[in-house]
Parts: structure tokens; C-alpha cells; sequence
């Protein structure tokens, strides 16, 4: 061993090159490999196809009063249906133009101006916000109001107060008739 | 290792000694091979306390986990099974939920004691660091046992703590989604919670190890703060010190079991006995009372600045909260050990802990004024202390004089 050891320098550039090539290769592929097995166990732990597999509900929301509002589970997750009255919509859109953390307008919030659809968990730290039943609160700009942190949601479903980031997301939907929604 | 091996009168215990030094390696850690600061209060019973919370927690913890079934179903009903069916499931139970708290009040205790006399000083630096590590993972390690029973605290703890990684820019979202197994908590993230709850206190267990390891290194330091310079300064650990550490075992347990066999649930919360019911947040979210300091800091941020969310300030905050005291050993530059020796530092650190109990408080009540900015103030003070406070004056106050040598304060006495 030591015999090739000592006459490695002497020898021409081209077997200098092709070791390094060699060593490089080698460390390439078993950084490689190493990844590559590293990645099942962080996947593993990724949503499954069970639960992957993409419900999507359908709601009869014709027995939804203006001015009230129901709550359904989609992908587990509760969604806000609600019936907004005329006064209600005058101030979602009146409020475009107020200073808004996340400004987004009504308009791109909603398919029919009557009915607001958004997923029902507080952009902070995902508690249900309340203002869905009557007597709840609905916060100081009529929408909702998060108990957990304190953050307060228009009749839009925009963030107004508080801690939380955005607006409450609006999920995939659409109206099957004037009387059913598909959400998902 | 040339360790002396120590000479028995009985034969298999020489047997086994030569080829395994383990007795000598018992007696140098606890037995009369280890030399210990012969002035020791109170506060150093904390340590072992500790470890004594650990074994009983993994004791009634392995029990619990034959009875328990972690599944979204299942979980809630296991555990009024334990507490009614099984025998003496009641009191396992009682035992290992009040056993977090208990470890909780003692480990805390433990960590005011060691800022308090500078124990955190060279050489002992690692030392802390290693506890500093196994503070943060009892704190995960408790957070997921209190989604285990699956009440609605549980499982709202739980969604309010794990959204926090929600507020990491960028893949927040997909990080959290990856950590729940589902697009929200769910049966897979009970079941990894429970893996995991199974697997850290193992964790946990071997981090103890590395620093009791470290201690016996540079031994304790003790009230006075000053090295210990010969003999004259130090006792044997056993009889002295474990006779000690047992008179606190028992004065500990009269207090832990009071709270298991008179108080159970002091330290619960009634909405835990609640299945969890996914679609209703309790009105009032509260986490355990030994997180409670760290809620408060993590609310204490509203307002965005300069483009980074009011969301991931607080969550930062709260995480810093507890790794900056790895920092401790160089925030604290006095060259003297101990505060009673330094009267300025003495009283910032009172306010230090007054202020710790204060935003205790301040978490448990709601987001509302004057809790919002009396939260703010709090949690100000909490880093001020660590990062201003506590590097100025420590190394800019006049130390009293402090002893030569241990023994010769000792003797004055
Ligand atoms: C560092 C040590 C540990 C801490 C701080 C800790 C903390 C907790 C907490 C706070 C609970 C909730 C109690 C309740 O409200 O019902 C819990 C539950 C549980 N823990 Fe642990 N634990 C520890 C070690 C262990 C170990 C080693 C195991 C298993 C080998 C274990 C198994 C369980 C089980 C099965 C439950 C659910 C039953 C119940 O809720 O009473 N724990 N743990
Ligand atoms: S989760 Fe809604 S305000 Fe924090």
C-alpha cells in the first residue's frame, strides 16, 4: 500500500484528474443515496391517500334565512355559509377602500354577493371563530369574532383586528343551483 | 480508565467489579467516593427531585400506555377506562398527570436557583446548555401527553400550538400540514403524538445522563459560588448528601401526593373532560399552567413590522424565550458566581421571577385590555432583563466582598 501511496505523484496528471473523478463521483452518489433513502421517512409522515382523497360535499342551503348562517365539514375543516342581508353586503364593499391587512375586494370573495362562503378557521392560530349562531359574538366590524387571541373578521370574512394574518380563506365552490353549493 | 476498584469482602462482588468497575463508578457519582461542597441549602435538592419526577413519570407512563388506546375514537373513552375500570387506574393516571406538574414546579425551581448563584458560569457552561436542552423537550414532551385523553383542550391546544408552524414564511403551511398528517388535527396526528410522547422522556432520560456526566466534571457549585479549593471545603456525598436529597424526597411527596389523592384536577382543566369536538373551540383556550408565561409572550405580539407578521414575531418570541437562557452563561459577565454578593443584580433578578409568575397570570386571562399591554410590558421586561439588564449591570455593579474559601465562611458561621 504504501508502494502506491509514494508513486502517486508521480504519476501523469490524467490519473490525478481521473482519482478526483472517482473520489467526487463516489461522494455524489452516496450523497444522493442517502437523500433519496432519508426521503420516505419524512414522507411517511405526509397526509395519506385516504386522507388525500378529496371529498368534496354538497350543501342544500336553502333553508338558510337572510341573515343566518350554517356550518359544514369539508376535508374536516368547518365551512361558513352565510346568508348576508342587503346592509351587510353595502359594508363589505363599502369597507374596498379602509385600510386592510390582507386587502382583497368583496367582489373577489364572493360568486354571489349574497352568499358568503369561507373556510371557518382563524388565519392565526386556527381556533373557530364565533359569529356563526345567533347571540355570538361577531366582532366590532359584524363579521367574527376569534375568542382565542382576540382577532376580529368583517362581513366579508376579511381580518380587521388582531393577531391574525389574513382573511379567512375562501374555498373552491359552486352553485349547482340557486338552492345547492358544491364545496371542494 | 485506571479507576481504583474498589475491594469487597464478598467474592461476587470483587468478581464483578474487576470486570465491570461498576460499584466504583456507583460510588464516585452518589456514594462516599464523591467529594460535595460541604455548604449545600436547600435549593440543591432540586436536581435530584427532578430525576426522582422522571422515573415515576416513565414508570406510570409505560403502565398507562397498556391501557390506553390512541386512536380519535377510542382515546377519550381509554382513559375514563383507566380511571374507572382498570385497577388502580386512577391513581396511575393521577400520578402522571400530576407528576408533570410536579416536574414542572421543580424544574423551574431548579433553573431560578442555578441564574441565582451564577451556576450557569464557567465551567458549567454545557451543563446548563444540556439543561436548557432537556427544559425544551419536557416542554414538547408535556404539550403532546395533553393531547393523549383527547378532550376539547386537547385537541384545541393542540391545533392552536401546532398552527404555529403555520407562521413560518413561505412553506408555513405545507409544514403544518405535514406535521398533522391531514389537513387538520386528526387520528394521525394522535397517533404520532403518542409515538412521540412514548419515545422523548427515553430522550430526556439519556440528555440526564450527559448532565450528571458533566457535573461530576467540575462537581456542584454551591451558595457561596467560590470554587472549592481542598478537602477542608468538601463532604462526602453519601451519607451526607443522600440523606439530604431522601429528607426532600419525603417533604417533596407529601406535597405531590397531596395533590393526587385531595386535589387530582387542581392543576386540569374542567373542559378536558369534554370529548374533543372538532367543529367548537371553547370559548376560553388555555394551555397548562406551566405554559402559561409562554402563552403570554407569544400573545403579546399585534402589530405587523416591516413586513413580518404579528403571527411569527410571537411565535418567535416564545421560542427564543426559552432557548436565550442557553445564553445565560455569557449574558451574566460578573465575575463573581453568586448574587448574594451582588446586591443591584439581586433585586433585577426578584423582578425577574415576579415578573415570570406575573405573565403566568397574564396568559391564563383573555385577550382583552388591560391584559393586552400589560402582556406587552411583561414580556418586554422578560427580554430586557436578559438582554440588557442582566449584561450592564453584571458587569458594571460593585460586588460585596466575597470569602476566601468555603470552609473558612462555614466556620465563621
Ligand atoms: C418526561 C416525562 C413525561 C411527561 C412530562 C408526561 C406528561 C404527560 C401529560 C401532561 C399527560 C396528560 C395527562 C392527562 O391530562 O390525562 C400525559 C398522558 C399520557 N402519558 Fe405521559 N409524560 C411523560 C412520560 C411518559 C412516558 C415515558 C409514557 C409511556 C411510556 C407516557 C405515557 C402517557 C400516556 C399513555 C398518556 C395518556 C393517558 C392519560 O392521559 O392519562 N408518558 N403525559
Ligand atoms: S387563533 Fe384566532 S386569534 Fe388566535
Amino acid at each position: 500500500m504504501a508502494d502506491t501511496a509514494s508513486t502517486a505523484p508521480e504519476m501523469s496528471g490524467d490519473d490525478g484528474n481521473r482519482r478526483d473523478f472517482l473520489l467526487n463521483a463516489t461522494i455524489g452518489v452516496s450523497a444522493v443515496g442517502t437523500l433519496a433513502a432519508i426521503w420516505p421517512f419524512i414522507d411517511f409522515l405526509s397526509p395519506s391517500a385516504d386522507v388525500l382523497a378529496l371529498a368534496t360535499t354538497e350543501v342544500d342551503i336553502s333553508g338558510v334565512d337572510l341573515g343566518m348562517a350554517i356550518t359544514i365539514q369539508w376535508q374536516g375543516k368547518p365551512v361558513f355559509v352565510r346568508h348576508r342581508t342587503a346592509e351587510e353586503i353595502e359594508t363589505a364593499v363599502a369597507d374596498d377602500a379602509a385600510e386592510l391587512r390582507d386587502p382583497q375586494a368583496d367582489a373577489d370573495r364572493v360568486q354571489n354577493p349574497d352568499w358568503l362562503i369561507v373556510i371557518g378557521i382563524c388565519t392565526h392560530l386556527g381556533c373557530i371563530p364565533q359569529g356563526q349562531k345567533p347571540g355570538e359574538p361577531r366582532g366590532e366590524w359584524g363579521g367574527w369574532f376569534c375568542p382565542c387571541h382576540g382577532s376580529h373578521y368583517d362581513t366579508s370574512g376579511r381580518i380587521r383586528k388582531g393577531p391574525a394574518p389574513l382573511n379567512l380563506a375562501v374555498p373552491p365552490y359552486e352553485f349547482l343551483s340557486d338552492d345547492t353549493v358544491k364545496i371542494g | 480508565m485506571s479507576h481504583p476498584t474498589k475491594q469487597f469482602k464478598n467474592p461476587v462482588l470483587n468478581w464483578i467489579e474487576y470486570r465491570l468497575p461498576i460499584f466504583s463508578l456507583i460510588d464516585n457519582s452518589v456514594g462516599s467516593g464523591y467529594p460535595t461542597p460541604k455548604n449545600l441549602s436547600y435549593w440543591w435538592n432540586f436536581g435530584s427531585l427532578a430525576g426522582f419526577v422522571l422515573v415515576i413519570m416513565i414508570a406510570t407512563g409505560i403502565l398507562l400506555a397498556m391501557q390506553y388506546t390512541p386512536h380519535e375514537t377510542m382515546a377519550f373513552s381509554s382513559v375514563e377506562h383507566i380511571m374507572r375500570d382498570v385497577n388502580w387506574g386512577w391513581l396511575i393516571r393521577y400520578l402522571h398527570m400530576n407528576g408533570g406538574s410536579m416536574f414542572f414546579i421543580l424544574v423551574y425551581i431548579h433553573v431560578f436557583r442555578g441564574v441565582y448563584y451564577g451556576s450557569h458560569k464557567k465551567p458549567r457552561e454545557l451543563l446548563w446548555i444540556i439543561g436548557v436542552i432537556i427544559l425544551f423537550i419536557m416542554i414538547i414532551t408535556a404539550f403532546l401527553g395533553y393531547v393523549l385523553p383527547w378532550g376539547q383542550m386537547s385537541y384545541w391546544g393542540a391545533t392552536v400550538i401546532t398552527s404555529m408552524l403555520s407562521a413560518v414564511p413561505v412553506v408555513g403551511d405545507d409544514l403544518t400540514i405535514w406535521l398533522w398528517g391531514g389537513f387538520t388535527v386528526d387520528n394521525p396526528t394522535l397517533n404520532r403524538f403518542f409515538s412521540l410522547h412514548y419515545l422523548l422522556p427515553f430522550t430526556i432520560l439519556g440528555l440526564v445522563i450527559l448532565h450528571v456526566w458533566a457535573l461530576h466534571e467540575h462537581k456542584s457549585n454551591n451558595p457561596l459560588g467560590i470554587d472549592v479549593q481542598g478537602p477542608q471545603d468538601t463532604i462526602p456525598f453519601h451519607p451526607y448528601y443522600t440523606v439530604k436529597d431522601l429528607f426532600g424526597v419525603g417533604v417533596f411527596l407529601i406535597f405531590y401526593l397531596y395533590f393526587v389523592f385531595f386535589a387530582p384536577n387542581f392543576f386540569g382543566e374542567p373542559d378536558n373532560y369534554i370529548p374533543a369536538n372538532p367543529l367548537l373551540t371553547p370559548p376560553h383556550i388555555v394551555p397548562e399552567w406551566y405554559f402559561l408565561p409562554f402563552y403570554a409572550i407569544l400573545r403579546a405580539f399585534t402589530v405587523d413590522i416591516w413586513g413580518i407578521t404579528a403571527k411569527l414575531q410571537g411565535v418567535v418570541a416564545m421560542v427564543m424565550a426559552v432557548l436565550l437562557l442557553a445564553a445565560l452563561p455569557w449574558l451574566d459577565g460578573s465575575r463573581v458566581r453568586s448574587m448574594s454578593f451582588r446586591p443591584r443584580s439581586r433585586i433585577f433578578f426578584w423582578t425577574f421571577v415576579a415578573n415570570c409568575i406575573f405573565l403566568g397570570y397574564l396568559g391564563g386571562q383573555v385577550a382583552e385590555e388591560p391584559y393586552v399591554i400589560l402582556g406587552k410590558i411583561s414580556t418586554a421586561y422578560y427580554f430586557a432583563y436578559l438582554l440588557i439588564i442582566l449584561p450592564f449591570v453584571s458587569r458594571t455593579e460593585d460586588v460585596d466582598e466575597v470569602p476566601e474559601s468555603i470552609s473558612a465562611a462555614v466556620s465563621k458561621q
